[in-house]
Formats: structure tokens, C-alpha cells, sequence
């Protein structure tokens, strides 16, 4: 039997329901446009807007971290969905910033959000997708009632190295996610997800390597668009769907472009995505960048509309997931007063580049 | 020929082993009549790691004991080593050689990839100084420019041609057109050059199989016959030469090629230049005869060099379009115009084909080789 045979006996449907109970979103409020970051590197400020489909990114302050920004975004989910903290049993957070190379994120949210003692938490690392891998974490677990509900949170303070492409749109950002299985509470229903993995080199960061490499032209064809097309085509097969059953697309989203793109390249209609590409404003949140997509779709999708959103991790795999929401999101959504994506997006400050370099500690003499 | 691109699911062996053979392919041969390989390739070392290339190709050709050898002449390699192995069947030393040239040059990071090309040019005066390649040819385009009027426009007339011919080339790594504006409107890389002036790094290998004349036509219908062979040398550093706008070694190597196969330029009805940049292939129709010196721009943007135009100039896409694995580069080129004198360049087919030229550089012009080939 051949391996891809084997797989397709073997797959494996969701059988009991799961779904999100409750979501939040933080955007640290200091943005830098890429003119600001092209007049310092002299490049030519329309190329690049043009060229990466990014026009401004957020910027950290020098306090936040994606600790910090994932615990706001933690507690924004907390206080949507409406139940107690110390009812969670797991907390998962991935990123590829997490302030400790040893000594967990996941345990600084859990006891800020007041979650702790009893509960099992753990970092994530997937390059951009460890927090949708926690998303998968959190639906066995809560599927098997091992917990009774998971937060994934996917957060960074990405980095880039100065006068790198990928400054102009390395940013910072989280999405924290609840994970239930009870259907009464939920605001979406995670109908089925999928996941497409290979071990392609196409970014890294070494152990001490305080910027990131990657392979230029190598991420794009053979990294981002095989596996996020092989984890949406995967999970239109394995569901027998397709992009006419859904309302809105959220891809991982690099920069402006790639999600475009890669809708093209799937037959999708572009304005399907458009309302879940938040890069071109906030720049690439990294680990955030596809919950973001997801949560700013959820914002303002309507009860019965589908999603499916596809995130991308370089080294590299994708995680696909099919959403419905369900009646429960009107009245959680109108009794929410915390900040919404939209409240995060639209409370902003400019700065410079000295300041940029002062916010993310690239000023080395100091 | 393998497929020329960024070929990120094949390696070094998949490529030339591929262009290998195919070439046997279309000859009908077997690796037992075989006896001897000839291998062009830049700078593997550098770029993969990988040296001793002759065994290499010869091992997973799966054609030991026959010798095998690798040909390094910068991005003349591919060109000298078809030289190399035409000079082994003339000598009588061999009965049927294979000639290939490979390159793979996407594994490796860009500026690393600039730095491992620079080795072409003169590393103590030129690379360690910073100059590269592109920097080297752009001060060759302003000399050009200033001595003969030479403008943007067009040396980016050249690179619209070459993509014109691409795009009709399934094997070159660029298969779309692209317009004026194009060229006009992209990044400067080194004044005066763009983006598009510039040939692509590129992955790919190409290979050709060398016969005694009356061999050959026993194991083919059009059987081509190499008319003449021709290599020249001129200094490796640009700030050496007495002109920076004409490349000796070409005019050289021409003139001796013209002289052994007995024909002028006006005979020539294809010819694939060396257009690392778009600059060097006006630099080379006018080395080579077609144009005079100094009316190479004038004549390329009138358009007398495209496909069936007043002569046929880089019908493959030339290093341009179909892309440039430098090792491969001299190969490929011989392949072209193989097909075009067989009259089996489908799409970009040059009428009533005869007599054809290959003309490969190596760094700025420090090598130059040059072969004229016929219908046998």
C-alpha cells in the first residue's frame, strides 16, 4: 500500500463537537511605516509598499514582550467568552519570541490570567503556526475531557535584522483562543482541521542567533504556498468541500501579498480574503498573524457563515481548520466590552526609527 | 538539456544526470560505447561542496571506468569543455565523448553566490575590492555609453528580446515576456544596469554527444558537424585591458573561427552570444562581426537581432531568458543551436538555418571561446 494510501485509510474525523468559546486579540499601539524604514536604508518607499504589500507594522514597547502581549489577549478571550479562569485546564502559547529560551511563557499567562494551579501548560515553537498548534492541542484535549477548556494563544515580537526585507514587516501581536466542547457556549465550531508538514529549510533562527535567516525566493514556491495549499486542499478533500462552501479565507500572512496569491492559485476569490489580511497594516504578527486573520473575521462574520483559515510555519507545515459560527456569537459579541481588533488597529502612535531602534533594543552601545 | 529555473526539488546529480541523458536519448546510445566525459562547471565547490566532478558525473552516469574530467573556465566552463572534448575526437585519442555542464546555484544564499562568481574576475584587484560582476560590466556599459552613445533603452531592447525568445523555450527559466517599461522601470542593481539587465542565478545542466563525423551518422538522421573550434585569453582584470568596450579575446577567437570554417558573419544565420548582462551582448555582435563597433545598441533596439531579424541572436532566450547555470551555459548553448540547425526549435525556429555560432565568456572577457557548427 502506498504511504498516501495509508494515510487516506487512516485519516481520522472530528467526533465530538469542539469549538471556541470565546476569543481576544492584542496589538501593541506603536506603528512605523515602511517610509520611515526604507528613508533610513535608502530604498525606494513605493517598491516596497508595492513589492511586500505592507504599508505600516506595530512596534512593541519596551515593556511588552509576547508574554505580555499574549496574557492582553488571553484576557480579552477570558472576558468574551465569560467563564472562570481557574476552569481552564491547559494553556499553550506559541511563538518564536518567547522571552526565556528556558522557562515557559505558558506559566507566566496562566498565573496572570489566574489560572493557576491546576491546569497542564507548555510552549509552543512552529516558526508562525505554533498557535494554531496549540489550537489542535486544546481540540483533543477537551474532546477527549481530558479539560473542560484550553487556551491557545499564538504571540510575537518577531524580529528582523536591520536593513532586512523582513523589516518592514517583522511586528508584534497575539490572539488567544478558548477552547470548549460544550456546544451552548460556543461562538464558532471547529468542524474539522487538517495539517500538511515536511521538513523544508526555508527560515530559522539558531540557538543565540539574535535575527532570523531565510532562504530568499526559497520560502515562497516550494515553503509557504505547497503547504498552505497542501493543508487547504487536504482539508477541502478530506471534508469534501470546497471554496464555494466558504465565506472567508484567513492564509498566514507574511506580508500582503502571499495570501492573495495563494487564493489565486486556488481558484478563491480574493475578496474572501481580503477581510482577514490585517499584515498590510499591522505587518506579519508571526505566530499571531493567522489568529489575528481568523479573530478579525470572526468580528464580523454572521452565525452560520463558514471560514477556513490556514496557517503557515517555516520548516514548515500548515494547519488547516474548517469554522462555522454558531447563534451563541451575537450575544457574546455584544456583551464584550473589552478591545476588539478593530479598537487595537485603530489606537495608534507613529514613531521614528531612532525610537523603533530604542523599542526593539537594537542600539547595541547602550 | 534539463529544465533551466530555480529547481529547489532537484540537486547537482539530478540535473546533469537528466541532461545526460536525454542527450544519449536522442543519439540512441549506450553508455558501453562511451569513452569519454568532459565536464563544465564553474564553481561547485563553493556552491555545493562538492569537487572531483569527472568521477562524480561518471559514477552516477553509471558509466565506470570510463575517464572522466571537469572543465573550470568561469562561465566559459561549459563552452571550453565542449572544446575540450571536441579536441579529444579530433586528436583520435577518443571515439564518443560526452560533454556536459551543470550549475546549481539556488541552494546557496545570493550574496554568497555573488561572491563564489567574483572568483571570475581577479580576486585581488577586483573582488577583494569590492567590485563584482555586475558592477565590473556596469562600468564596461558606461564606457559604452560614453564612446559610442550607447543608451539604457537600448541595452533593455536586448533583454525584451531574449524573453521574447524564452518565452518560447520550455526549457529556459524565464517563459514570459516582458516590455520596455519593464526593464526601464526596474531597480538599479549598478548604474547603468537594472535588474533586468542582469542574467538570472539559475539551476540546470545541458550535455551533447561528440562522434567522429562518419560515427555520427550512423546513430542519427542530422548528425552536426563542429566546423571550427576556437579559444582566446586576454587579461583577468577589467583595468588592464587597452579597451574596455571591446573584449580582445572574442575578436580574437573569432577571427581564427571564421578563418578555419571558412565563412564571414554575413554566413551566420544564428548565433548565441554571452549576455550575462544586456551590455556584453551588444558588446559581442559587434566582437563578433555582426555589427560594427559601436552600432550594437543602435542595432539591437531597431530590433535586427531578434528571431529572423538581419541575424538571429540568442534564439534560446541567451543567459537572459533562458537563465544562466554558469557551467551550463556553453553547453546549452551548443544544444540551441543543434536544434536550430536541425530545424527543431519549435516556436522560435530560424528559416532556412545553416551555419551557427557559439560565443561563451568567461569573468569580464578573460576567456572567450567560440564554435561554428553546420548541417553535416
Amino acid at each position: 500500500m502506498s504511504p498516501n494510501a495509508l494515510f487516506m485509510e487512516s485519516v481520522c474525523m472530528i467526533s465530538q463537537p469542539v469549538g471556541i468559546v470565546g476569543y481576544g486579540t492584542c496589538v501593541p499601539k506603536y506603528r512605523i511605516k515602511a517610509e520611515e524604514i526604507a528613508r533610513v536604508w535608502g530604498e525606494e518607499p513605493d517598491r516596497i509598499k508595492k513589492g511586500l504589500g505592507v504599508f505600516e507594522k506595530s512596534v512593541p514597547d519596551v515593556d511588552e514582550d509576547a508574554g505580555t502581549l499574549a496574557v492582553e489577549a488571553s484576557r480579552n478571550a477570558i472576558l468574551m467568552a465569560g467563564i472562570e479562569a481557574p476552569a481552564i485546564g491547559a494553556v499553550y502559547v506559541g511563538s518564536e519570541s518567547h522571552p526565556y529560551a528556558v522557562k515557559p511563557t505558558a506559566s507566566i499567562v496562566a498565573e496572570a490570567i489566574g489560572a493557576t494551579p491546576d491546569l497542564t501548560a507548555a510552549d509552543l515553537e512552529f516558526a508562525c503556526k505554533a498557535g494554531t498548534a496549540g489550537i489542535q492541542i486544546c481540540m483533543g484535549m477537551v474532546a477527549s475531557n481530558m479539560i473542560r477548556y484550553g487556551l491557545a494563544v499564538g504571540s510575537d515580537t518577531s524580529q528582523g535584522r536591520p536593513g532586512d526585507a523582513l523589516e518592514y514587516t517583522a511586528s508584534a501581536g497575539a490572539a488567544a483562543f478558548l477552547i470548549g466542547r460544550d456546544k451552548a457556549e460556543f461562538v464558532a465550531e471547529i468542524e474539522e482541521t487538517f495539517s500538511f508538514t515536511t521538513d523544508t529549510p526555508d527560515f530559522w533562527r539558531r540557538q543565540h542567533a539574535e535575527f532570523p535567516s531565510h532562504g530568499g525566493r526559497f520560502t515562497g514556491t516550494p515553503a509557504y504556498f505547497r503547504h498552505v495549499m497542501g493543508a487547504t486542499q487536504g482539508l477541502f478533500e478530506k471534508m469534501n468541500t470546497k471554496a464555494a462552501d466558504y465565506d472567508y479565507f484567513v492564509f498566514h500572512q507574511p506580508n500582503g501579498k502571499f495570501p492573495l496569491e495563494a487564493a489565486k492559485k486556488m481558484g478563491i476569490d480574493v475578496e474572501k480574503v481580503k477581510p482577514g489580511l490585517f499584515t498590510p497594516i499591522i505587518g506579519n504578527t508571526y505566530s499571531g498573524a493567522s489568529p489575528i486573520g481568523l479573530a478579525g473575521v470572526l468580528d464580523i462574520a454572521k452565525p452560520g457563515q463558514r471560514i477556513l483559515v490556514t496557517s503557515f510555519g517555516s520548516g514548515a507545515g500548515s494547519d488547516s481548520f474548517s469554522i462555522r459560527v454558531t447563534d451563541g456569537m451575537k450575544a457574546k459579541r455584544e456583551k464584550y466590552k473589552g478591545y476588539t481588533l478593530a479598537d487595537y488597529i485603530a489606537d495608534k502612535e507613529y514613531i521614528d526609527y531612532g525610537v523603533y531602534v530604542k523599542h526593539r533594543r537594537k542600539l547595541k552601545s547602550l | 538539456m534539463s529544465k533551466f529555473g530555480e529547481e529547489w526539488t532537484r540537486g547537482y546529480r539530478d540535473m546533469l544526470i537528466e541532461a545526460g541523458s536525454r542527450a544519449l536519448a536522442d543519439c540512441n546510445l549506450h553508455g558501453e560505447e562511451i569513452d569519454g566525459i568532459v565536464v563544465g562547471t564553474m564553481a561547485p565547490g563553493s556552491l555545493v561542496g562538492q569537487e572531483h566532478i569527472g568521477a562524480l558525473v561518471a559514477d552516477f552516469m553509471g558509466l565506470n571506468p570510463v575517464p572522466a574530467i571537469r572543465v573550470e573556465a568561469a562561465c566559459a566552463s561549459g563552452g571550453v569543455a565542449l572544446r575540450q572534448g571536441y579536441m579529444a575526437i579530433a586528436s583520435g585519442m577518443h571515439d564518443c565523448v560526452v560533454v556536459g555542464g551543470v550549475e546549481k546555484m539556488t541552494d546557496t544564499p545570493g550574496e554568497e553566490v555573488a561572491s563564489a562568481l567574483g572568483g571570475a574576475g581577479d580576486q585581488e584587484w577586483e573582488l577583494f575590492m569590492g567590485a563584482t560582476f555586475p558592477a565590473i560590466y556596469a562600468m564596461m556599459a558606461r564606457r559604452h555609453m560614453l564612446e559610442y552613445g550607447t543608451t539604457e533603452e537600448q541595452m533593455a531592447s536586448v533583454a525584451v528580446k531574449n524573453h521574447r525568445n524564452s518565452s518560447k523555450n520550455k526549457y529556459a527559466h524565464f517563459q514570459n515576456e516582458i516590455t520596455m517599461d519593464t526593464v526601464m522601470k526596474s531597480k538599479y542593481v549598478a548604474t547603468p544596469l537594472k535588474l533586468f539587465d542582469c542574467a538570472p542565478i539559475t539551476d540546470g545542466a545541458a550535455a551533447v554527444v561528440l562522434m567522429p563525423l562518419e560515427k555520427a551518422k550512423k546513430y542519427v538522421e542530422q548528425p552536426i558537424e563542429i566546423v571550427a573550434s576556437a579559444q582566446a585569453s586576454d587579461t583577468l582584470a577589467l583595468h588592464s585591458r587597452a579597451s574596455m568596450t571591446s573584449l580582445r579575446a572574442t575578436q580574437a577567437a573569432a577571427k581564427k573561427a571564421y578563418e578555419t570554417a571558412k565563412v564571414t558573419p554575413k554566413d551566420i544565420d544564428v548565433v548565441e552570444v554571452h549576455d550575462c548582462f544586456t551590455i556584453a551582448e551588444i558588446a559581442a555582435i559587434e566582437d563578433l562581426g555582426f555589427f560594427k563597433k559601436g552600432e550594437g545598441g543602435k542595432a539591437s533596439l531597431e530590433g535586427k537581432t531578434a528571431l529572423n531579424a538581419e541575424i538571429s541572436v540568442n534564439t534560446s532566450g541567451g543567459l537572459k531568458g533562458c537563465g544562466h547555470p554558469v557551467g551550463a551555459t556553453g553547453v546549452k548553448q551548443a544544444v540551441e543551436v543543434v536544434w536550430q540547425l536541425r530545424g527543431k526549435a519549435e516556436g522560435r525556429q530560424v528559416k532556412d538555418c545553416e551555419v551557427g555560432m557559439t560565443h561563451n565568456v568567461g569573468g569580464s572577457g578573460a576567456t572567450s571561446v567560440v564554435h561554428i557548427m553546420k548541417r553535416a
